[in-house]
């Protein structure tokens, strides 16, 4: 395929060449382009696909999160689904199961057995009549309604024992909402009985460790349960077989009200047919002495059945009774419905002795009447063979026209003589009857009543029987009831007492606790103010004779300070003066470091050494910045220097002599140095005490001036070469000004070290 | 120091003269045997020259310090 793309295209790129070369590549891309497309299609309904099946995925899963009822019905419909549902949101919440009616109740071990008659019709038709009537008495006015039902309630006792204690128990369930001790001993499971009886119940119920109230609570409930299911068995059984036999006696009664029913009405056919034949008669003869036996044996069969059913009804009572004083509470459902189930029997049994008696006394009747016509035929028929002794016997099934071949005229006068006083006998009797009508109709009426009153005090007294019964198990279903309620209500009122009690306690407790603390207080004030007071005399004492010593310590404090003080004070000054004259004499040291041409040290240290150790001095201060600057910064000359340098200026200055400021030739130049080598005079020349003018002459001046400078003084000597003038004091202008420097120097350094010497004796002097 | 300023002019001046004394001598020399035909005048004069600037020259350096342009009237 791409080859041919590739093809397909090399061929298009061939024919366009000229100008259309932008189609050539747009064309193969085109053709990848479709290629892609379908792939891409592919892909796109690959991935529409998968998104759908991750997004049902995915809302299924957030949907059951969302609601646990959703999610129960996913994991019974989809196998695994509870697997997935685990892992990825967690363990399905528990949920109690809350009643919607008192009648749908779901206890475990209950439902386990209620779960096949709940499929069965006859439970459920049980269950229907049961749950629309709430009270009991209903149930068992609409059970004694129908016999069908009676029959069902019988047959599914034979067939399901094991829902026998269902529907007394659904009875039992509402009776039982109130009682808190099966609650407690059926666990959070049957909290819901609790409902009524108060929500206290639940929290004293978690209270205890899950655990164990669990173990314990299986225990209970294993022996409960196998006592139960002991008691269960016997009783089931019993019932059973009392329900086996009283069925049996049903039947039985059944099949004899039919045999009599059926007999008597033979006997009534028998009995109105006389025109019969007397084959049809025989035979009807025949099959109502059959019927007679039939019910004679059906009868006798009743009264057997009966009795059985009456034993077997009398040990289950003995097993009721035996059960009851077991006393189990679980098993007392069981129980009212094993006695109930009793009562119901009992009364289907009467009633249906009631209707075989019923059934018997019509029959009485019937043959009441049978007998009665028997009776009037055999003595018409005595009659007749008194009056006609040659007619035979059984003439009574043929014709009229027969018998009319057979007798003579006197025969059928005499008959007829008869007749005709029979009829006058009758209708004698007749007169008689309709006048004694109203006796024997009010005698029979009588009679009627008293076996009325008769049948109504059996009934009445049945009846009374059964509601008795009755009411014997309804008053022990209250009795019951009531107990629990009691038992219920005892148990809050100990509750409240204890609570009291303790409420009673902790108010004594704190009213104790407060009288015992006041005490305590004021026992505890009483020991402190004591110990205070002691302890602030004690403390007094301390402060005074600590105040003395104070004092007197303060005092020679004071004392020894100010010694020391003043001590320091002199012993300061004098490290100050020591120190002045020490930085002095360092300046002075200075001095005379001059070595050879070269100036002093600089004086800079030194002053600053003399600045610093005594800041405070005035006198030092203004005298060292008194200082010449060069002196500090450079250093001065020497005495010894300035004395040689001297010599050398003289001679320069003696060539020079001539040349003052205005004419400067070189000639003069060359006289003056004429001059100083011509002229002569003493080198020294003692300066006079007063100068006077001719002493300004140049040579004398430098002839004072190194007479002084001979004898040592520097300052005069200064003082005259200051007097040059013109070039001489050009050329001296240096040395003067050196000169100047140190004698400003040592006049200060001498100065302060006049100081320092006598600061140094004004300090000492203080010893 | 002063006293060596004295001294240093000198040595200017000396040093300024011999160079002054040997370009004019030079040049002397020169014109004169250039232009002048060996003749002494030249080089005289030239080296005359030299010393008079130089004269000259040492004179303005000793006067330099004062620089005093000024007339002075001279006390009589």
């Amino acid at each position: 395929m791409l080859r041919v793309c590739r093809n397909v295209s090399r061929a298009v790129a061939q024919q366009c060449l000229c100008g259309k070369a932008p189609l050539c590549p747009l064309q193969p891309l085109r053709r990848y382009a479709t290629h892609g497309e379908s792939g891409g299609s592919a892909g796109k309904i690959v991935g529409v696909s998968l998104l759908f099946v991750g997004g049902g995925f995915g809302g299924t899963i957030l949907y059951a999160k969302w609601d646990p009822k959703f999610r129960q019905n996913v994991e019974q419909a989809i196998p695994y689904a509870d697997r997935v549902f685990d892992v990825t949101l967690g363990p399905a919440p528990y949920v109690l199961p809350v009643p919607k009616k008192p009648g749908q109740l779901q206890i475990p071990y209950m439902s386990e057995v209620t779960k096949e008659p709940k499929q069965s019709k006859q439970k459920g038709k049980k269950s229907e009549p049961a749950e629309a009537a709430p009270a009991p008495t209903l149930e068992e006015e609409q059970k004694l309604k129908e016999s069908s039902v009676e029959a069902g309630h019988i047959i599914s006792a034979i067939g399901e024992a094991l829902s026998v204690p269902a529907p007394a128990t659904h009875e039992g369930q509402r009776e039982q909402e109130g009682e808190h001790k099966h609650a407690a001993a059926a666990g959070g499971e049957v909290c819901e009985k609790c409902e009524e009886s108060g929500h206290k119940d639940l929290p004293t119920v978690k209270e205890r460790p899950p655990e164990e109230v669990a173990a314990r609570l299986a225990k209970q409930d294993q022996e409960e349960q196998e006592k139960v299911a002991s008691l269960a068995a016997i009783l089931e059984e019993a019932l059973g077989s009392t329900a086996r036999v009283t069925l049996q006696a049903i039947a039985a009664q059944d099949a004899a009200v039919q045999a009599i029913n059926s007999h008597s009405m033979k006997l009534k056919e028998a009995m109105e047919e006389t025109e019969a034949s007397v084959e049809q008669k025989s035979s009807q003869w025949r099959d109502l002495e059959e019927a007679l036996n039939e019910r004679s044996k059906t009868v006798d069969e009743a009264a057997d059945a009966l009795l059985k059913a009456k034993d077997g009804l009398e040990k289950l009572r003995g097993v009721i009774d035996d059960a009851k004083q077991a006393n189990i509470a679980r098993a007392k459902p069981q129980i009212r419905s094993a006695e109930e189930n009793l009562h119901n029997m009992l009364v289907d049994l009467d009633n249906v002795v009631k209707k075989v008696q019923a059934a018997q006394s019509e029959a009485k009747i019937v043959a009441q009447y049978h007998e009665l016509v028997a009776v009037a035929k055999e003595q018409f028929q005595k009659e007749l063979d008194s009056i006609t002794p040659d007619i035979q016997t059984g003439w009574k099934g043929l014709k009229v026209s027969d018998l009319a071949g057979r007798l003579t005229t006197d025969d059928l006068n005499s008959l007829i003589a008869h007749a005709h006083r029979r009829i006058d006998q009758l209708n004698k009797e007749l007169a008689e009857q309709r006048v004694r009508e109203r006796q024997h109709i009010e005698t029979a009426l009588a009679q009627q009543k008293m076996e009325d009153n008769k049948a109504l005090e059996m009934a009445v007294a049945k009846a009374l029987e059964h509601y008795r019964a009755e009411v014997r198990l309804d008053q022990d279903r209250k009795v019951e009831e009531v107990r629990e309620l009691m038992e219920v209500e005892m148990r809050t009122q100990l509750r409240r007492q204890a609570a009291a009690h303790s409420d009673h306690l902790r108010d004594v407790i704190k009213v104790q606790e407060q009288e015992i603390r006041a005490e305590a207080e004021q026992e505890l004030a009483h020991k402190l103010l004591e110990q205070e007071t002691h302890s602030r005399r004690m403390t007094q004492e301390q402060l005074d004779n600590f105040t003395l010593d104070m004092n007197a310590a303060y005092a020679r404090l004071k004392g020894m300070e100010q010694a020391v003080d003043s001590h320091a004070v002199a012993e300061e000054e004098a490290r100050k003066a020591h120190q002045l004259w020490l930085s002095i004499e360092a300046l002075n040291y200075i001095l005379k470091t001059a070595s050879g041409d070269k100036p002093t040290e600089p004086l800079d240290t030194a002053v600053q050494v003399i600045k610093a150790s005594c800041a405070e001095n005035e006198f030092t201060q203004t005298l060292s910045t008194a200082l010449p600057k060069e002196s500090l910064s450079r250093g001065v000359y020497s005495e010894a220097s300035l004395r040689a340098r001297f010599y050398t200026i003289r001679k320069l200055v003696r060539r020079v002599a001539m040349i003052d400021e205005t004419r400067n030739s070189l000639y003069q130049y060359f006289l003056s140095y004429l001059q100083s080598l011509l002229l002569m005079e003493p080198q020294q020349l003692k300066p006079p005490a007063q100068l006077s003018p001719e002493d300004l002459d140049t040579f004398k001046l430098l002839s004072y001036a190194t007479y002084c400078i001979e004898h040592g003084d520097l300052e005069l000597a200064a003082k005259f070469v200051n007097q040059l003038k013109g070039e001489s004091r050009r050329v001296a202008q240096d040395w003067l000004n050196e000169a100047r420097l140190t004698l400003e120097t040592t006049q200060v350094v001498s100065l302060l070290s006049a100081y320092a010497n006598a600061v140094g004796l004004g300090t000492t002097q203080v010893k | 120091m002063s006293e060596g300023e004295l001294g240093r002019k000198w040595d200017r001046c000396l040093a300024d003269c011999a160079v002054k004394l040997g370009a004019g001598l030079g040049l002397g020399i020169v014109f004169s045997v250039l232009f002048f035909k060996r003749r002494t005048w030249p080089i005289v004069l030239g080296s005359g020259m030299g010393l008079g600037m130089a004269y000259s020259n040492c004179q303005q350096d000793f006067q330099a310090p004062y620089l005093l342009h000024g007339k002075c009237v001279k006390e009589q």
